[in-house]
């Protein structure tokens, strides 16, 4: 076994950053360990994001083609990548942390006998793999103890994009066989889900509301530190899941990325999912009453205490302040 | 039509948690556990689904014996029985070990529908659910949000990144991972806790489902995480603290 195989994903045509993200962790393996490094992509027609690729990446790249890969099915995924595996034997498969990974790599590697090491935040060298545990509060640091390759995906924003190394690859075709009755699913076009009224990614400023605020009444307590401040409401997942706030108002993975001025996180624990969509904030305040919260972690300011009194106090503060 | 949901049992969000004395996982004595959050969502879809197509609703879980508690407050929410995989060292088996337990106590059951949360909130692999459909040679679909049986099989909401979501068409048996929030959460009614002692839970080993095999990978150490930035802690009363976090928001953010 060699090498370092990447598996690079596209957004709407164009090769997401987190791919990138993805490249730069490959890279980094490969070099740590003097392997070589190669990048997978799939699909039906991957002409233009091969060229894109070999512009911005040294190794081989290679395409993985077939007319059933037209549309992402994990089945047709899995066979895929299954076949190219067997053939190009990598040491290390380095995958994007994406809906998409998560819905298809798990699959794969139980088919290679392995597992996926998932949401890698950071890589040292042994190869050692960092991930969070406990919805942020510990580090747990494993190690590939399988006699197959190891595949690892690596979460967004953990390796800097601009790290992977430029250059220009030689690319290559792969045609994987595949037989349509082996896609068992039927996918439909993505589609939006309400329209979006409320544009977060502009807003300025935010507070933002976690699990911590306990009842759906107590909501007109940040809506009132909002509105003193001048700031848009936002939640965190747990609030729009339980019907508190509308889910155009979520903040994270799976709803809106920000990067306001000031995000003042109110009773937010600051689990991966949510902290994926706010870290780029220039400053976070964060108000918690357990001092080992994951918020702190990443809060330039912090209150540890109790939401329920803390934040009135801010906002007569803030009244008070801008008279 | 038959439906499994595999639960996990968790550290309780709120629960305190210490570092173990071997630095391999977190001191588990006095330690508060419950279930899964999203494994609470799937169990809620699959009770959903009871009630419109009819059917049973088997859960399964592994781990200790304090799992068994999971397990009931389960039941007394409305599933029909439960299977305990007892395990001691669930610490020491990795996904895809897990996973082989689970399907080798699903597979004899021969259901229609899997239903397991997207991920647990302890270890967050985010992947039982895909390898048990694997090695059970099922189709999956993960990050579901809604459920509809149809003549073929059924049609799924699944959630995407960013606000999008697509439709996935699928035929049965399948196995789905549930995203939190599709559903509206039933607590146990009082009826419920009193018939959750009479419903059947199943304790099989997991010796006699005999799935062991070697794990591929090991969590070796945990730690606390590294701060990214230095937190600057405002500390007094609560009136104390707001007033100095207006002056940074004046002075140091000029937000004010």
């Amino acid at each position: 076994m060699s090498g370092v195989l990447v598996v690079i994903e596209d957004r709407a045509g164009k090769i997401s950053r987190i791919s990138w993200e993805a490249v730069a962790a490959g890279q980094k393996l490969a070099t740590a360990l003097g392997l070589s490094l190669s990048a997978a992509l799939i699909g039906s027609q991957t002409e233009s994001l091969a060229a894109e690729t070999s512009t911005k990446f040294s190794g081989k790249v290679i395409r993985v083609e077939h007319p059933l890969l037209a549309h992402y099915t994990a089945d047709g995924f899995t066979i895929a990548l299954h076949q190219l595996i067997q053939s190009e034997s990598p040491a290390y498969v380095v995958f994007p942390h994406t809906y998409q990974v998560r819905d298809y790599a798990p699959a794969l590697a139980a088919r290679l006998n392995e597992v996926l090491i998932s949401d890698v935040v950071a890589i040292a060298e042994e190869p050692a793999f960092t991930r969070q545990l406990l919805q942020g509060r510990l580090s747990g640091n494993y190690r590939h103890t399988g006699s197959g390759p190891c595949l690892v995906s690596v979460q967004a924003g953990a390796f800097r994009a601009d790290a992977a190394a430029a250059g220009s690859a030689e690319v290559t075709v792969f045609t994987p066989t595949i037989d349509a009755a082996q896609i068992r699913t039927k996918p439909s076009e993505p589609f939006r889900g309400s329209s979006q009224t409320v544009d977060l990614g502009s807003a300025q400023l935010i507070v933002s509301v976690g699990r911590g605020i306990k009842e759906a009444e107590n909501i007109p307590l940040v809506q009132d530190l909002a509105t003193a401040l001048g700031a848009e409401l936002a939640a965190s997942r747990p609030i729009c899941d339980n019907g508190w706030l509308p889910m155009e108002r979520q903040v994270g993975s799976s709803g809106q990325s920000v990067a306001p001025k000031l995000y003042l996180a109110v009773g937010i624990s600051g689990a991966i999912q949510h902290l994926v969509g706010m870290k780029a904030s220039q400053c976070v305040v964060a108000i918690n009453k357990d001092p080992d919260a994951p918020i702190f972690e990443i809060a330039d300011y912090g209150i540890v205490g109790d939401l329920f009194e803390v934040v009135p106090a801010l906002t007569e503060a803030i009244k008070a302040a801008k008279g | 039509m038959k439906i499994i949901v595999a639960i996990k049992q968790v550290p309780d969000r709120d629960a305190q948690v210490r570092i173990d004395a071997a630095g391999k996982w977190i001191e588990e004595t006095d330690l508060q556990y419950a279930l899964n959050e999203s494994d609470a969502y799937a169990l809620e879809e699959a009770l959903q689904l009871k009630e419109k197509h009819g059917g049973e609703v088997v859960v399964v879980s592994a781990g200790p014996e304090r799992v068994g508690q999971t397990i009931r407050e389960a039941l007394a929410k409305g599933a029909d029985r439960g299977i305990h995989i007892e395990a001691e060292d669930l610490g020491q088996r990795d996904a895809l070990g897990v996973a082989r337990l689970l399907a080798a106590a699903v597979k004899p059951e021969s259901p229609d529908l899997v239903l397991t949360g997207l991920q647990s909130e302890d270890l967050g692999l985010g992947q039982t659910g895909v390898i048990v459909a694997e090695l059970l040679g099922l189709p999956h679909a993960t990050l579901i949000l809604h459920v509809e049986k149809t003549d073929a099989g059924l049609t799924v909401k699944r959630e995407l990144e960013e606000g999008w979501f697509q439709t996935i068409e699928l035929p049965t048996p399948a196995v789905l991972t549930i995203q939190s929030g599709g559903n509206k959460l039933r607590y146990a009614t009082l009826m419920g806790i009193k018939r959750a002692k009479m419903k059947e839970v199943r304790r099989v080993t997991a010796a006699e489902l005999a799935a062991d095999g070697a794990a591929v990978a090991q969590l070796e150490r945990v730690s606390l995480p590294q701060k990214q930035k230095s937190t600057q802690i405002l500390s007094g009363t609560p009136k104390e603290a707001a007033a100095a976090l207006v002056e940074k928001l004046k002075f140091e953010v000029r937000v004010l």
